[in-house]
C-alpha cells in the first residue's frame, strides 16, 4: 500500500512538472524584439531593465527637462529607436508591441505615449541590415 | 487701437526713467566686472550633452520690427513645423495652440504700420512661474521658461498670469508628435525657444526661418556674453521690452518702434 501511494505521488509530480515545462512559453507577454534593429543587448542587463527601467526614465526625464542634460543612453528616444516594431516603427498599438505588451500583462498604466512620440524615426542603417530575426522575450524563468 | 497705444506710451514714458536708472547701474556693474579681466570664460554656444545648463548664459532674442516684413509668417510656420503644432485652422478656433503670433500695429495718428512676432518673452521674473501651484512652470538656469508637462495639472493659472498671452492649453488628444517636442492633452504649452535645438547648439526655428527669408529681423544669442552680437546691439541701440512697466525683464527685446 505504501509503495502504491509513493508511486502515485511520483507519477503525479512528474506529470505536473511536464505540464508546467511544456506550457512555460505561453506564460508572460509575447514581445517581439527585432534583433536587427535592437542589436544584441540593452543599455543595461535585461533583468535590471525589467525591474528598473521606470526609475532610469524618471531620473533622465528630470535631468533633461530641468538641466538640459541630453545624454542618449537612458533617453526615451533611445529606447524606442531599438524597441519599436519593424512593422510600423511603434512601441504601442497592440499587445505584440514592446511597451504595450508587457504593460498590459503587468496591468500597469502606460502614459508616456500620450505626449511622447511613440514612433521611432526610421533608422537609415536598418535598411542595409539582413532580414529581421525575431525572438520572443519575457518568458517566465 | 489708439487708446491702448496711448496708455502704452504713457507707461513707456514712466518706465523709461526706471530703465535709464537701471541701465546706469548695470553699466557701472558691467564696468566693474570687465575691468579686472574677469570675463575670461568663453561662453560655448553648444554645451556638452552631459553637462547641465548654467546661469552663465542667458538666452535672448532681439526682434527688429523695422525689418519684419508685413504679411510674412515664415517664423510662425517654421515654429509650428519644428514643434509639431498644427497650423491654425481656418477659420481659426479659439482652442488652437499659438506658440508665436504675428501682431500688426498701426499708429492711428500717423498711419504707420508695422508687424512683429510675439511669443513667450522668457522673463527673468516670470509671473507664470510665480503662480504655478505644482512647480511645473519653471525657468531653466539659462533663462528659458518652460512647462514641465510631467508635473503640469492643466489648471491654466499661468495662462491668466502671463501678460503676453503667450501660453496655450492643449484641449484635444494629439498623435504623431515630434520626438523632440512631447505635447499632449491637458497641459499648458508655450514657446520653448526651441530648447532642444539650443541644447544642440542650433538657433531657434523662427530665427533660422527669418534669416532664410532674408529679413534677419530676429537675432538670437547670449545676453550675458558681452561679445555676442545681441549683447552688443542692445548695448548700443535703443531697444524696448514689452510691458517693461511690469519689471519682468523679458529675454526677448524689440527695436524699431
Amino acid at each position: 500500500m505504501w509503495k502504491w501511494t509513493v508511486g502515485i505521488i511520483a507519477v503525479l509530480c512528474l506529470s505536473i512538472a511536464y505540464a508546467t515545462s511544456s506550457s512555460a512559453p505561453s506564460v508572460g507577454p509575447k514581445i517581439v524584439i527585432d534583433k536587427s534593429r535592437a542589436g544584441d543587448r540593452c543599455v543595461e542587463d535585461e533583468d535590471f531593465m525589467r525591474r528598473n527601467h521606470m526609475k532610469l526614465l524618471m531620473h533622465q526625464r528630470d535631468e533633461t527637462m530641468h538641466k538640459g542634460i541630453r545624454t542618449e543612453k537612458y533617453s526615451l528616444k533611445n529606447c524606442i529607436s531599438c524597441h519599436a516594431s519593424t512593422k510600423d516603427d511603434r512601441v504601442i498599438g497592440s499587445d505584440e508591441h514592446f511597451c504595450q505588451g508587457c504593460h498590459t500583462y503587468a496591468s500597469v498604466k502606460l502614459d508616456c505615449w500620450e505626449c511622447h512620440a511613440n514612433k521611432a524615426r526610421p533608422k537609415a542603417a536598418t535598411a542595409t541590415l539582413p532580414a529581421a530575426t525575431e525572438s520572443v522575450a519575457g518568458e517566465k524563468k | 487701437m489708439n487708446q491702448p497705444q496711448n496708455t502704452e506710451n504713457q507707461a513707456a514714458q514712466t518706465v523709461d526713467e526706471h530703465r535709464r536708472n537701471f541701465i546706469g547701474t548695470s553699466a557701472a556693474l558691467a564696468g566693474l566686472t570687465i575691468a579686472p579681466g574677469v570675463m575670461v570664460y568663453g561662453i560655448a554656444h553648444s554645451k556638452p550633452e552631459q553637462e547641465a545648463v548654467t546661469n552663465k548664459v542667458r538666452w535672448g532674442m532681439l526682434i527688429d520690427s523695422s525689418k519684419c516684413a508685413d504679411g510674412c509668417t515664415d517664423c510662425v510656420s517654421a515654429c509650428f513645423t519644428e514643434n509639431g503644432v498644427s497650423l491654425p485652422s481656418t477659420p481659426p478656433k479659439e482652442t488652437d495652440s499659438q506658440w508665436i503670433r504675428k501682431v500688426e500695429l498701426k499708429d492711428m495718428r500717423t498711419g504707420r504700420e508695422q508687424s512683429l512676432p510675439v511669443m513667450c518673452q522668457h522673463c527673468e521674473e516670470p509671473p507664470c512661474v510665480d503662480v504655478c501651484p505644482t512647480g511645473a512652470s519653471f525657468k531653466r538656469a539659462d533663462g528659458i521658461v518652460l512647462v514641465d508637462r510631467h508635473i503640469c495639472i492643466g489648471c491654466r493659472y499661468c495662462m491668466m498670469a502671463c501678460p503676453y498671452k503667450a501660453r496655450s492649453f492643449v484641449h484635444e488628444e494629439l498623435t504623431d508628435q515630434s520626438p523632440d517636442v512631447p505635447r499632449g492633452k491637458g497641459c499648458v504649452e508655450s514657446c520653448t525657444m526651441c530648447v532642444h535645438r539650443v541644447d544642440r547648439g542650433e538657433k531657434p526655428a523662427c530665427v533660422e526661418a527669418c534669416t532664410k527669408a532674408g529679413h534677419e529681423a530676429i537675432l538670437f544669442g547670449d545676453l550675458n556674453d558681452p561679445n555676442s552680437e545681441i549683447a552688443k546691439r542692445i548695448a548700443s541701440k535703443a531697444t524696448v521690452q514689452l510691458r517693461a512697466d511690469l519689471a519682468l525683464n523679458p529675454g526677448v527685446r524689440y527695436e524699431g518702434f
